[in-house]
């Protein structure tokens, strides 16, 4: 079924959908991961965003019931250059396109993916559209820009949970607080974990480190949090304009003196804003499992999984330095308080996509939380 | 941390002579290596024999060695140039090696030499199994069930342990040499007794089967800190069981999650450290279990590779180069990538493309050899082909590889034969297995039937059953649609069908159309290709490296070059007849357009080579070399004109179509190439000079053919019209042999007549390269063949400056080569065989353009031909130029061929008019002898100084042989000889003892060289009878690694090099040396 993906820019690439019948629109970006289509259409972090897979075949390895990153499929859309509908792989239960069908999610196929990943270098990252129905480009263009910005949009709170977790072996399970207290299991670190998106594979990890774990929704106040009385606290990566999540930073800022702090990804732009810091959208942002970063503590490179649109700038602040920049582009990814124990990390040690360079973020938090509580 | 100052001078070991398994991709290493060492200002001294290198240029490396790759040989070098570091890992197998010998002689610890890049330690424990095990074990990593034999007994005591099949691999071989799958105890008796002999430790390893798994491999690259990024993954369409290198391989892998490839990116790594290896790159080869993703580690590489090469032009991202710039020193992110210019080396390589290789076989060369394809090599070359899809790059890569098929699907008829016989050529790996899956799809095959049959993943069983499918709706659209411009449907099908990868020639095929007129249709269609980028990052990042694949996409990224441009046609996929030395020319010609300031466009489909290499050329367009890839290039880019003359015959063959075209071909012009060719212009030719040629004659049928030969009597050489390598050529002695040749080898017709010489017997063949420019001729070098006439000049060692011919007749061989290129008018190249009998100079045939000696003239004369040639090309005169000035002087170099029988047990190695060598080496000293002796040595045979020596020629011979056996008796020798020939030499006084030969008793002459009582053999047989009755002779010469000689001159050759070495002893010097005089 022919599909049309219309930019707000005016330009417009033709393809197929291979998930049927359709209209859907967002934020058009590349991803130049070769592998890793399952977890990336999984991540919540991609809310509001369609992806666009720069290597040309995709759903090779069909689907298979591990490799998610939450509970559902998050991507808006999903654009490659070719679906493969019969996959090869022991692990597979299902193929790509019934994946994509089963959570109402567009799929188109047939795209110049290269000429649509060069245009977005070019021109940064932009809404687009994608629609089965209206044929006519020019009506979808014109209202592709009446689709909300990326910037400015809070989109955190669409994926957060309702209510406190834990993070089971069969998955996350619901729990009851009583009186705003929580029973925690011991014998680790209580660390409680604001979820503003997260991936699994971070609570996977954060369980291995012997943490116990508790995941809040992002309206948790420094209040409700002190009523758990963590050891230590954890900001998860999520989508969106960090800028518009005010609230949760006002409460960040609350926390600093108070336990150990960490933040991935958009907890990591969370906490450098609660500092003092600012975030500002990169033109076209990263995304991939190529990006060199070093870790200036120890001088390893790293080589890392990326997905972000947006970057800190903490050059005015005083008491925070730079503790891993992106060889490639020379941007922050990731800092530390000198006082006080906060460590964050722009892009994904959880890898889930990506290589596993990065783990030692995990236990390097543990260890962080060990020197500063004794436990 | 920034690069060592505490060397400055670093010693590179090369690969030697092409071989298969290590070919030009070791050059294309090297070459990078070298570059990289000397901009960093670092002195670097080289040893390779292989003259038809880029690397031994002498304006490459600072001191360049063309001398036998022995330990030896380095010892001496390094005593002479005390560098401070010797590094091993560019040089294949060969470098690793020759480095761990030296190493262990003790050598580089007394003359202070650091190995840099891999230590002692880790090139032992990556290449020995069983340490290599251990090491896997200890960082938890499987490797298959397996044992170390070193005898027999140790086979038979593993062959209880481990079920069969079991593969058996010997330790320290190239390409998996002597390996082998038994699938019996009797298949394991032979093969592991073959794969001890080939083993330099007499090591094998007996391990579990895994065949059918599916194999990985990963490029890794690590820093001296530990940084390691993973460079390119690569995954066989070709199950376990195939020998990597005669895989089709893909990159990126295909069927491989993130969960899956993560685990093997951190094994890789883990591997890397765990051998230890310092710095640079190295393979990592996993299989896996396709039912439930059990993964084994099968080996690692700690050095360059084959695939490294493959994964660097299939990235974009230059291994070795990094990996010279990270031995001394330099960590990843200290390395700036060239491509993006913006970003550092320490990156992984992502690709939006898919990169297929498919490897080139040459069975017709080798009579008895089987076409079966198992775990020890036997390609002798490879195409690689960019696509945007895997159905895209498949079908380029098939008509890149330059056999005649023009994608998957040529004639498009439904395929004969039962089903029965279909599975099985689907059962045993073979040189057309994709083709006989097409055919299996086509004759009803699921792919799950076809998938058990041949162990190939369903997904690319699934990709290459899109392509079949897509040729019954072109079928159907020819029938049912009118295929004209008008057509709305037509172009969109075009479009769909150029995706598919499919070419004109198919579509003209499947629509009865001429390609021509297909061509046209489609380009006033507009479906045409768009070129895209290799830029090592999916077009995150702006790229700067003109490196393109065509593609049919509707973005357009790429604009023509600008300003003066040439296109440089090259060579295609190694071949026998057709490799490394073609490639030289190629990229001589890019660097001399470079120097005039004109711009070099290079067309090449074979990603071993220097001339893929981005650096080379101001563009590189990795395409298929067909009409139709090229004239979409050169349509596009609109060159003042293309080079045809030194890729060997794949350009020629485009000359005249590409000419029709309308496009410039610079240089001689293709109907000069005709009149070489074409035999009655030929003929006409040397009549109007007044030049003799042998009698000959053209025949349409063995009837005419048997005319023909009684007239000019017997021997005669035969063979097909317009042959490269000496395709089918054969000397026939009588009508029996003259009829069975028309039986066997050939189909002659009308269209493809069969040409007849008179063969030249005992003539002394010589061969001339010499470079015109239409007014001036300069007669490059005089190349006198060791071996008589009869042996393809592509087989035949030769010497510079003849050794034996008089200066008369020198004289005349160089006015009849003036002679035929002003009357050709030569523009260029070209190379002429002559023959001298009793005084008389024959013509045997004239080639105007470069030939497979250029690079070994150019390098034992200092003159660079190519270059040269090149610039003549575009309109300079030799009286400017100069080349007799340039002329070195003062020493001799003898070429030998090097070839790959090793690989076929069972074919005779006879040497015949049929090229069968795979490589070159070159042996250069002061005189003739040691010159000769270098270059055995080079070649791999060991010339023993004492010891005994078998002779048994035919009675042709038996005269001549006499004063080698004198001289061999001289020095002390003692001489065994067969009944015949032992009387033969007692009539000349020469005592003997007298041994059976092969069919007469036992002991034979086999029992002694397997009992190692015989150093060196001489065995001429010449007629269907002697030959085969001495052929296990030679095979066991050849399994024992017992230095030989098939020719008369070669003995005699042999004989006074072995006499040089005695008298004074082997000495180093470098070309820079030779060429100061």
């Amino acid at each position: 079924m022919e599909a049309i993906l219309a930019l707000e820019d005016g330009t417009v690439f033709k393809g197929a959908s291979f998930t049927g019948d359709g209209e859907t629109g967002g934020e058009v970006i590349f991803n130049t991961g070769m592998t890793g289509y399952q977890e990336i259409l999984t991540d919540p972090s991609y809310v509001g965003q369609m992806v666009c897979m720069t290597y040309p075949h995709i759903g090779n390895y069909g689907v298979n019931l591990d490799d998610v990153e939450s509970s559902r499929i998050r991507v808006e859309a999903f654009i490659v250059k070719e679906c493969c509908k019969t996959p090869s792989n022991w692990r597979s239960v299902k193929t790509l396109p019934d994946y994509l069908r089963e959570y109402g999610v567009m799929g188109i196929e047939g795209i110049d993916t290269r000429a649509l990943t060069r245009h977005l270098r070019l021109h940064g990252a932009m809404r687009g559209l994608i629609s089965t129905r209206e044929p006519d480009p020019a009506k979808l263009v014109a209202r592709c820009r009446e689709l909300p910005a990326m910037e400015g949009l809070n989109l955190a709170d669409t994926v957060t949970p309702q209510k406190p977790y834990i993070w089971t072996e069969k998955g996350p399970r619901d729990v009851e607080l009583q009186d705003g207290a929580y029973a925690w299991p011991g014998p680790g670190p209580r660390l409680v974990v604001f979820d503003f998106g997260i991936k699994w594979n971070i609570l996977r990890l954060l369980t291995e480190q012997g943490f116990d774990l508790l995941m809040v929704p992002s309206s948790f106040t420094a209040e409700q949090v002190g009523r758990l009385a963590p050891d230590a606290v954890f900001f998860s990566p999520g989508p969106g304009d960090p800028a518009t999540l005010q609230g949760p930073i006002a409460q960040i800022a609350k926390m600093t003196d108070s336990y150990p702090l960490a933040g991935i990804c958009l907890g990591h732009q969370l906490l450098g804003t609660a500092l003092g810091g600012s975030t500002f959208k990169l033109k076209f942002g990263h995304h991939g499992v190529n990006h060199p970063v070093k870790d200036l503590l120890t001088g390893r490179i790293e080589i890392s999984s990326q997905n972000h649109g947006f970057c800190v700038d903490i050059s005015k602040l005083s008491d925070v330095e730079m503790t891993h920049v992106n060889l490639n582009d020379q941007t922050l990814e990731g800092f530390r308080h000198t006082k006080k124990p906060i460590i964050t990390i722009q892009y994904h040690p959880e890898a889930g996509p990506g290589p596993h360079d990065a783990q030692f973020f995990f236990t390097r938090f543990r260890s962080m939380v060990r020197e500063a509580t004794g436990k | 941390m920034p690069k060592r100052t505490d060397i400055k001078k670093i010693m590179l070991i090369g690969s030697g002579p092409i071989v298969i398994g290590q070919a030009c991709e070791f050059d294309y290493s090297g070459t990078q290596a070298i570059k990289a060492l000397r901009e960093e200002g670092y002195e670097v001294v080289l040893i390779n024999s292989n003259p038809a290198t880029i690397m031994t240029d002498p304006e490459l490396a600072d001191k360049t060695y063309i001398e036998p790759i022995t330990p030896e040989a380095v010892i001496k070098i390094l005593e002479k140039e005390r560098p401070d570091a010797l590094l091993p890992t560019l040089g294949g197998q060969t470098g690793l090696n020759t480095a761990l010998a030296v190493a262990e002689s003790g050598a580089l610890e007394r003359l202070g030499v650091e190995l840099i890049g891999a230590s002692q330690e880790a090139i032992r424990k990556a290449e020995s199994r069983e340490e290599f095990r251990q090491a896997m074990e200890h960082i938890g990593l499987k490797v298959p069930r397996s044992g170390i034999a070193r005898n027999m007994d140790d086979v038979r005591r593993l062959s209880k342990e481990i079920d069969f099949p079991i593969i058996v691999r010997p330790a320290y071989t190239l390409g998996g040499t002597g390996g082998g799958v038994a699938y019996n105890q009797e298949d394991l008796e032979e093969i592991a007794q073959r794969g001890l002999d080939a083993s330099m430790k007499t090591e094998v390893m007996l391990e579990q089967s895994v065949l059918g798994w599916k194999e990985f491999e990963l490029e890794v690259m690590r820093d001296r800190l530990g940084n390691c990024v993973i460079i390119c993954s690569i995954e066989n369409v070709d199950a376990m069981g195939v020998h990597t290198g005669d895989s089709v391989t893909v990159a990126p892998a295909q069927t491989l999650t993130d969960v899956e490839y993560q685990k093997m990116r951190d094994a890789a790594i883990a591997i890397m450290n765990e051998i230890g290896v310092d710095t640079g790159g190295s393979n990592v080869q996993f299989a896996v279990n396709p039912a439930d993703g059990d993964m084994v580690i099968i080996e690692m590489n700690p050095r360059v590779s084959r695939s490294s090469a493959l994964a660097s032009k299939a990235t974009g991202f230059p291994i070795a180069k990094i990996a010279a710039k990270l031995a001394v020193g330099y960590t990843l992110d200290e390395i700036p990538n060239d491509i993006t210019r913006e970003t550092m080396a320490s990156f992984e390589p992502t690709i939006d493309y898919c990169v297929v290789k498919i490897p080139r076989f040459t069975f017709e060369k080798f009579p008895g050899s089987v076409d079966y394809l198992t775990t020890a090599m036997k390609s002798v070359g490879e195409t690689m082909a960019i696509g945007r899809t895997f159905k895209e790059a498949l079908q380029k890569g098939l008509r890149g590889l330059e056999i005649g098929m023009p994608g998957l699907g040529k004639d498009f008829d439904e395929p004969e034969g039962d089903r029965e016989a279909i599975l099985n050529s689907l059962r045993k790996p073979n040189s057309r297995r994709l083709f006989a899956v097409r055919a299996a799809m086509r004759a009803g095959f699921s792919d799950d039937e076809i998938h058990a049959a041949s162990f190939i993943d369903p997904w690319f069983l699934r990709q290459m059953r899109e392509i079949v499918q897509f040729e019954d709706r072109l079928k159907a659209f020819g029938l049912s649609e009118s295929i004209s411009p008008d057509n709305p449907a037509l172009a969109p099908m075009l479009r769909e069908a150029k995706a598919l990868g499919f070419s004109d020639r198919q579509l003209a095929t499947l629509w009865k159309w001429s390609m021509h007129d297909l061509r046209r249709l489609r380009k006033g269609l507009g479906v045409e290709p768009t070129y895209y980028l290799v830029d090592t990052c999916a077009a995150e990042f702006e790229a700067y490296t003109p490196y393109y694949y065509s593609t049919y996409e509707p973005g357009r990224e790429t604009a023509p070059d600008e300003g003066r441009k040439v296109v440089i046609l090259g060579g295609g996929p190694n071949r026998i007849g057709q490799g490394i030395e073609f490639d030289y020319c190629c990229c001589h010609s890019s660097f001399a357009l470079r120097e005039m300031g004109i711009r070099s466009i290079m067309v090449n489909s074979n990603p071993e080579t220097v001339s893929t290499d981005y650096d080379t050329s101001d563009r590189l367009y990795f395409e298929p070399l067909t009409f139709e890839d090229v004239l979409n290039i050169i349509e596009f880019e609109q060159p003042e004109g293309v080079i045809v003359q030194f890729g060997g015959q794949t350009p020629l063959n485009l000359a005249v179509p590409l000419m029709r075209a309308g496009v410039p071909i610079l240089g001689t012009s293709p109907d000069a190439i005709d009149r070489a060719e074409d035999r009655e212009r030929f003929k006409a030719l040397l009549n109007k000079l007044d030049l003799r040629q042998p009698e000959n004659g053209t025949a349409k049928s063995f009837e005419e053919a048997l005319v023909i030969a009684r007239a000019i009597g017997y021997p005669v050489v035969v063979r097909p019209s317009y042959v490269l390598g000496g395709r089918a050529m054969e000397i026939v002695y009588d009508d029996a042999a003259l009829e069975n040749y028309f039986k066997v080898a050939v189909v002659a017709s009308p269209d493809h007549p069969i040409l007849l010489d008179k063969f030249l017997e005992n003539a002394i063949e010589v061969d001339v390269d010499a470079l015109s420019d239409g007014e001036q001729t300069y007669v490059a070098g005089i190349m006198e063949h060791i071996e008589e006439a009869g042996i393809h000049s592509g087989d035949s060692a030769c010497v510079i400056p003849p050794h034996t011919i008089s200066p008369e007749l020198q004289a005349e061989i160089e006015r009849q080569t003036v002679a035929l290129a002003a009357e050709l008018g030569v523009v260029g190249l070209m190379n002429i065989q002559f023959a001298i009998k009793d005084g008389m100079v024959f013509i045997l045939e004239v080639n105007p353009r470069a030939s497979r000696t250029a690079p070994f003239v150019s390098k034992a004369t200092g003159v660079p031909l190519a270059k040269l040639a090149t610039c003549v090309m575009m309109g300079r005169k030799l009286k400017d130029l100069d080349p007799w000035s340039m002329r070195k002087t003062g020493h001799v170099s003898v070429k030998e061929s090097v070839f790959p029988f090793n690989r076929f047990p069972g074919v005779d190695i006879l040497l015949g008019p049929e090229m069968r060598s795979t490589g070159e080496v070159m042996g250069i000293d002061r005189g003739f002898g040691l010159a000769f002796m270098k270059a055995q040595y080079a070649a791999g045979q060991k010339l023993p100084t004492e010891g005994a020596v078998f002779v048994s020629v035919n009675d042709r011979d038996k005269e001549a042989v006499v004063r080698t056996v004198q001289l061999f008796v001289e020095m002390g020798f003692k001489i065994t000889a067969t009944s015949g020939t032992a009387a033969f030499l007692r009539g000349k006084g020469i005592e003997s003892e007298v041994v059976f030969k092969v069919y007469e008793n036992r002991p034979n002459i086999c029992d002694e060289i397997k009992n190692r009582r015989i150093d060196l053999v001489i065995n001429t047989a010449s007629g269907k009878r002697t030959i085969s009755d001495s052929k296990e002779l030679r095979q066991t010469t050849l399994l024992y690694g017992i230095p030989y000689t098939t020719t008369i001159s070669g003995a005699w050759a042999m004989a006074q090099a072995i006499k040089a070495l005695r008298d004074s002893g082997l000495a180093v010097q470098s070309v820079q040396e030779y060429y100061k005089g």
